[in-house]
């Protein structure tokens, strides 16, 4: 996978207006794959807590029959965190400001996706 | 107030975002001022949320308070963060020993050992967790995950834990309260085959309400309010019902994640009414 793959696809999320930063996350350990964040945001933080609730809320959904989660979205009073797996291994997450259009965002994680499989 | 902690709490307060509030947290913990060191922890966590270290003195303090779920996700997380932490290994390793799981306990504490070689404390705890393997003839049994046993479900209780969401759609199937050990305590849910999957999901949503309030917090997106999740096989939404209490909504995907999050809504109304009317 080239550098520029992962810039492409990191720059499609983080041009959404609201969106602060985007990465991409190994699953299982938390560990930063690939990076586009403003300045003041804590990369490694941003992708231990995400993929620590991902792996959580994946045993819930499984649990219920309904298959690993292909999108997931935390609102909080001041802002968003959005989460999408790509493959078993690696999770694109993107934080944003509550200001954000979702939907637009989410779509724009799908896209990013695609030009990453 | 000691000396140390004087001096310790001069240099917090003269420079906040010092790495001060490290000693200070261990030495109010060591003094068994628990809500100070606590407060002092949880400080320096908002400020360094990235930093192991934190985590660490966070869930020593937890474990002085016996809440050893919580000082088990703390040093996972500084794990999660520096897989090398001695501390955090050295933790998790006092509490595997505690629920019983030398094996685990004895893995952890070596790998402390790599890290911190020559600290008497290790040396001795992996000392007695050797013992306690070799003691066990034969092996017990793996210990569940510290999750809480299913409640007992009976018959009346069926009716009573659907009428909390009375009149509402999904009432015994697709709404589902729990409270933060993992117990169901109302509402059902069923999997898409018909075994009924209430509890199983409720064990399993233990610990994610205190997880979306730390991961909000600690990435500044404030208080958590909502999870909305989507699935090959439906769609669902988890929302705080109170400060004990958690709601999922569970539809197939063919309701729109929009109408899931109105659902949602709606059943977390109807439960805090439920939740206020036992208090």
């Amino acid at each position: 996978m080239s550098e520029s793959k992962f810039e492409t696809a990191l720059d499609l999320v983080t041009r959404v207006p609201g969106v602060r930063g985007a990465m991409l996350v190994s699953a299982a350990d938390g560990v930063v794959v690939a990076e586009a964040l403003m300045d003041e945001m804590k990369g490694n933080a941003v992708a231990a807590l995400a993929a620590s609730l991902a792996g959580r809320l994946r045993r819930a959904v499984e649990g219920a029959g309904r298959g690993a989660p292909r999108f997931v979205q935390l609102t909080g009073s001041e802002g968003t965190l959005l989460a999408a797996p790509w493959g078993e291994e690696v999770l694109l997450v993107a934080v944003a400001d509550r200001s954000v259009n979702a939907g637009l965002a989410r779509l724009e994680m799908f896209r990013a996706l695609e030009i990453l499989a | 107030m000691s000396d140390d902690i004087k001096t310790l709490t001069a240099q917090l307060a003269a420079d906040p975002a010092s790495l001060v509030f490290l000693p200070l947290g261990e030495t109010l913990r060591r003094r068994g001022q628990l809500d100070a060191a606590q407060k002092v922890a949880l400080q320096g966590l908002g400020r360094y949320p990235e930093l192991p270290d934190a985590h660490d003195l966070f869930a020593r303090i937890l474990t002085d308070r016996a809440d050893f779920e919580r000082a088990f996700d703390e040093w996972d997380m500084a794990l999660r963060l520096d897989p090398h932490h001695a501390g955090a290994h050295k933790g998790l390793g006092f509490l595997y020993f505690k629920a019983g799981r030398a094996a685990e306990a004895l893995a952890h504490l070596e790998a402390a050992l790599v890290e911190a070689p020559d600290d008497p404390s290790l040396q001795h705890a992996a000392a007695r967790v050797r013992d306690a393997l070799g003691d066990q003839a034969p092996p017990p049994a793996p210990a569940p995950a510290p999750a809480p046993a299913p409640a007992p479900v009976e018959e009346d209780d069926a009716a009573q834990r659907a009428a909390i969401f009375q009149g509402l759609e999904g009432a015994e199937n697709g709404l589902l309260l729990v409270d933060t050990q993992g117990l169901r305590l109302g509402g059902g849910l069923r999997a898409p085959e018909g075994g009924d999957v209430a509890d199983l999901v409720a064990a399993h949503l233990a610990g994610v309400s205190r997880e979306a309030a730390r991961t909000a917090k600690l990435l500044g997106l404030g208080a958590w309010q909502a999870v909305a999740l989507e699935a090959p096989g439906g769609h669902a939404a988890l929302l705080p019902a109170s400060s004990e209490a958690l709601l999922l909504v569970v539809r197939d995907t063919s309701v729109p994640m929009g109408r899931v999050q109105v659902a949602a809504e709606r059943a977390a109304r109807a439960a805090r009414a439920w939740l206020e009317s036992l208090t």
